[in-house]
């Protein structure tokens, strides 16, 4: 399975997790860190007179895999998307959409462009030729310099929760 | 300028916000009440709605129905409009705030600066309070975070004006006439209402209990109809729409318990105290489900961990959620 890294998380990796059927205690409130990356969310749980309050929670194993999963393949995205810049294939402007999580109709959106207009800012051909103005634009939007936009190594790497520092 | 506006941190931002500003004006209002009343609680798995290519599932009312639902209860009135000036939106915003009113906003998540990474998403529908303004930054009371935080004041003009699915367009919002006394009972049983009807009786096969075992019966053919990978990722999202930030777990049955407890005394109904017990109980499950469903895109099923064994939990879930709405639907008769 390409989607999942094994060798993550913490619970589910041991053969022994079985599922609580009382997760929802308080004292039994998942502190699974991961995803959060430190910040502690409200869940609701039942304390000893079976009360509810509201308990801080580090995380869940089952939801840091999910979130995980999706970065997963954003990462995969943006890195097939950077081959593709490589090879000519590609404008840099589609690897700094895929950067910014961005697909062409938001894009285009944002840009107040016809899609069919921003789809071939994707043909290096085309962006090269693009008027400074426009250039302007799109990197005021993506929150990089004019030089970045052209150039895309010099852009830092989109950091990939859960994936450690490349 | 800064309004003396008590912060709370909450599951959700939508209740946070509205249980905020409404405690705000002297009617104590917690995230649970707010979220009965409100009547959050719903269910509807919506194949032809996609989200990442993904099929949408919801376990809870459109975004700013909440809100609405509460205010009407209350008897409270609102102000509430959107904008297509950006500067106006802010210019707005901010003779708002110096009146002493605290300001509700609806944002995209990607341009506040204060979310963490893993959480800035092109998701439009977050809700905050603006309770301040010093020099160039703006003082929030985002329910999500533990403490109130800071936006300059560029950043929440571009928060506003998100685009993409669901743009917020600049809205702000906030309680204009709020009166001395209330009918908690009587918001409370409307709310229990609303839920129940939702639940039992929408007139569409992918909404409400039906809804449920509509997905069950299509989970099981998921490996065979999408292939073993994109059947996990289908999992996946369905994990992620149930227990992502926001729910309280369980895709918000916990939070709904915790407002089945409190409604007890307020109606003066101790059948409530068994009912929220029920709820915790389903809660429970749902967690179960999402456990299994993670071995699963973990690479660590074993047989319990099976498509039909997961799709048996939601059915069980069914069942039980169906009883008790009844039970529920007979109680505020």
């Amino acid at each position: 399975m390409p989607y999942c890294n094994k060798n993550r998380g913490s619970s589910l990796t041991n053969d022994n997790y079985i599922p609580k059927t009382n997760t929802m205690r308080k004292d039994e409130v998942p502190q699974d860190e991961g995803i959060a990356e430190g910040l502690k969310e409200v869940t609701y749980a039942v304390d000893d007179d079976g009360s509810y309050s509201l308990v801080p929670s580090a995380g869940w194993e089952p939801k840091n895999i999910s979130n995980y999963q999706a970065w997963d393949i954003i990462a995969e995205q943006i890195d097939s998307t950077r081959q593709q810049v490589q090879n000519g294939k590609l404008s840099p402007l589609a690897y700094h959409m895929a950067r910014n999580l961005m697909d062409l109709p938001l894009l285009a959106q944002y840009m107040g462009m016809m899609r069919w207009r921003v789809r071939r800012h994707f043909k290096p051909k085309v962006f090269n030729r693009l008027k400074p103005e426009i250039l302007e634009k799109y990197a005021r939007l993506l929150k990089v310099t004019i030089d970045q936009l052209k150039d895309i190594t010099l852009v830092e790497d989109l950091k990939i929760p859960g994936h450690e520092s490349k | 300028m800064k309004i003396k506006y008590q912060h709370r941190q909450s599951a959700h931002c939508e209740n946070g916000v509205t249980a905020g500003l409404v405690s705000h004006y002297g009617i104590d209002l917690t995230e649970a009440m707010a979220f009965g009343i409100g009547a959050g609680l719903f269910f509807g798995y919506i194949p032809f709605i996609r989200l990442n290519h993904l099929p949408l599932t919801t376990f809870r009312v459109v975004t700013g129905a909440i809100f609405k639902k509460v205010t009407k209860e209350l008897g409270v009135k609102i102000y509430s409009r959107n904008f297509r000036d950006q500067q106006q939106a802010m210019q707005v915003l901010d003779e708002t705030i110096a009146k002493g009113t605290p300001v509700g906003l609806q944002t995209g998540a990607w341009w506040l600066p204060y979310f963490p990474d893993a959480y800035r998403f092109h998701f439009n529908m977050h809700n905050l309070v603006v309770f301040g303004k010093e020099g160039d930054n703006y003082l929030i009371s985002d329910p999500i975070f533990p403490e109130p935080v800071i936006c300059a004041s560029d950043d929440l003009r571009k928060a506003r004006f998100a685009k993409g699915a669901l743009a917020p367009k600049g809205k702000m919002y906030c309680l204009s006439e709020v009166p001395e006394q209330v009918d908690m009972a009587k918001a409370v049983k409307n709310g229990v209402r609303a839920v129940t009807k939702g639940m039992l009786k929408y007139p569409l096969p992918i909404i409400g209990i039906s809804g449920i075992r509509f997905l069950a019966r299509r989970l099981v053919k998921w490996p065979k109809k999408l292939g073993e990978e994109n059947a996990l990722l289908h999992l996946g999202q369905l994990i992620r729409m149930q227990e992502e930030i926001g729910t309280g777990g369980a895709g918000f049955r916990f939070i709904y318990a915790a407002f089945l407890q409190e409604a007890a005394p307020h109606l003066e109904d101790d059948r409530f105290l068994a009912f929220s017990e029920r709820m915790t109980a389903i809660g429970d499950r749902w967690r179960e489900f999402a456990v299994r469903a993670a071995r699963n895109c973990k690479g660590r099923a074993d047989a319990e961990d099976s498509y039909p064994a997961m799709a048996k939990i939601l059915m069980d879930c069914a069942d039980r959620e169906e009883k008790l709405y009844q039970d529920l639907s007979e109680a505020v008769e």
